[in-house]
């Protein structure tokens, strides 16, 4: 996958290691404020409660 | 570029990689090594994208944590100053406070002098997210019966990250519009973990199903309560919801300081310095 990713970005050897790092950061950043708020509630690790009745 | 057969690009990966599954030039022998390479490349991602989950956890929602934190701090802050009370409201229970808004702040003098946080009502996610949360119907700040509280032991502003460091006879300092209110750790001659007097640990551990610890009496369903207890909980061990740590405190009425303006009077100031380190 990466080395498929890698033959298709365009432009020289410094073109494409700043895309690499633009991608990085993008995948990143999807995950930091999407994808990890968005599923943490329904992970079993930061509860802190106990049941109220 | 060079065009000569034995050049060694290290940047451009060999003509030979299959881009095509039906390649002449494919042999058996490069299908294993793709696929190979395949999982390998998934395995080392997913590592990844574990550890950058850890980093979230543990850093990057008290980032998040803190900014709503201040948010309702400075709302809470305000609606002080305006002489608006969110604790009297009308029927004098904590029933007709919004769930998520600031109600008191709290102050333990043992985790140090920047240890400050508004409490807000509600112990849904979104409420434990700005700050520790009470447990809705349980009692207010001063009040007979049991004022509970929940908070976040790592992540997400980490209020209670070192609740295990309380020991019996530290203090923990709420602060309403009016009154400043000190409860004093539970726990008999020293010992955190023995029942005192009345039959109430300074610390339990318990399971997540255990909501007798924030009872009015603490693990005694049918007697009715006579004093003003306040009880922390949060989640044990660290990373983990396998069990619940449990601290209650026990108010002493002797501390308790009328508040005016936001200056710590200065008998509430000194407690800091019994606190130790």
């Amino acid at each position: 996958m990466y080395v498929w990713i890698w033959r298709h970005l365009p432009g020289v050897l410094a073109l494409k290691v700043f895309q690499v790092l633009l991608l990085v950061a993008a995948v990143c950043a999807l995950l930091l404020f999407v994808v990890f708020p968005w599923i943490e509630p329904h992970l079993p690790i930061s509860q802190v409660t106990v049941d109220n009745q | 570029m060079s065009d000569e057969p034995g050049s060694t690009a290290v940047a451009d990966p060999p003509p030979h990689v299959p881009s095509h599954a039906g390649d002449s030039s494919t042999t058996v022998g490069d299908r294993i090594r793709f696929a190979l390479r395949g999982i390998g490349q998934t395995l080392i991602t997913a590592g990844m994208v574990i550890l950058l989950f850890v980093v979230y956890e543990v850093y990057i929602t008290n980032v998040f944590a803190h900014r709503q934190q201040v948010k309702v701090h400075s709302a809470l802050e305000k609606e002080w100053a305006q002489g608006k009370d969110p604790l009297a409201l009308p029927g004098g229970g904590s029933v007709g406070i919004p769930i998520g808004d600031g109600i008191a702040n709290v102050y333990i003098p043992r985790f140090g002098k920047d240890f400050a946080f508004t409490v807000v009502e509600g112990t849904d996610d979104a409420s434990l997210q700005k700050g520790p949360g009470h447990y809705v119907g349980t009692a207010l700040p001063g009040g007979t019966g049991n004022f509970a509280v929940a908070g976040h032991r790592v992540g997400k502003g980490e209020p209670f990250l070192n609740l295990d460091r309380l020991k019996t006879g530290d203090t923990v300092i709420v602060e309403t519009k009016t009154t400043w209110f000190v409860y004093v750790v539970k726990g008999a001659k020293g010992d955190i973990n023995a029942l005192d007097a009345d039959g109430v640990p300074g610390r339990e551990i318990v399971s997540p199903s255990d909501g007798n610890v924030i009872l009015p009496v603490p693990n005694h369903p049918a007697t009715q309560p006579t004093e003003k207890l306040m009880t922390m909980t949060t989640c044990h061990p660290k990373f983990t919801a396998t069990q619940r740590m449990i601290v209650h405190a026990l108010l002493n009425p002797k501390l308790t300081a009328a508040r005016s303006g936001s200056r710590m009077p200065a008998t509430i100031d000194a407690l800091y310095g019994k606190a130790g380190a």
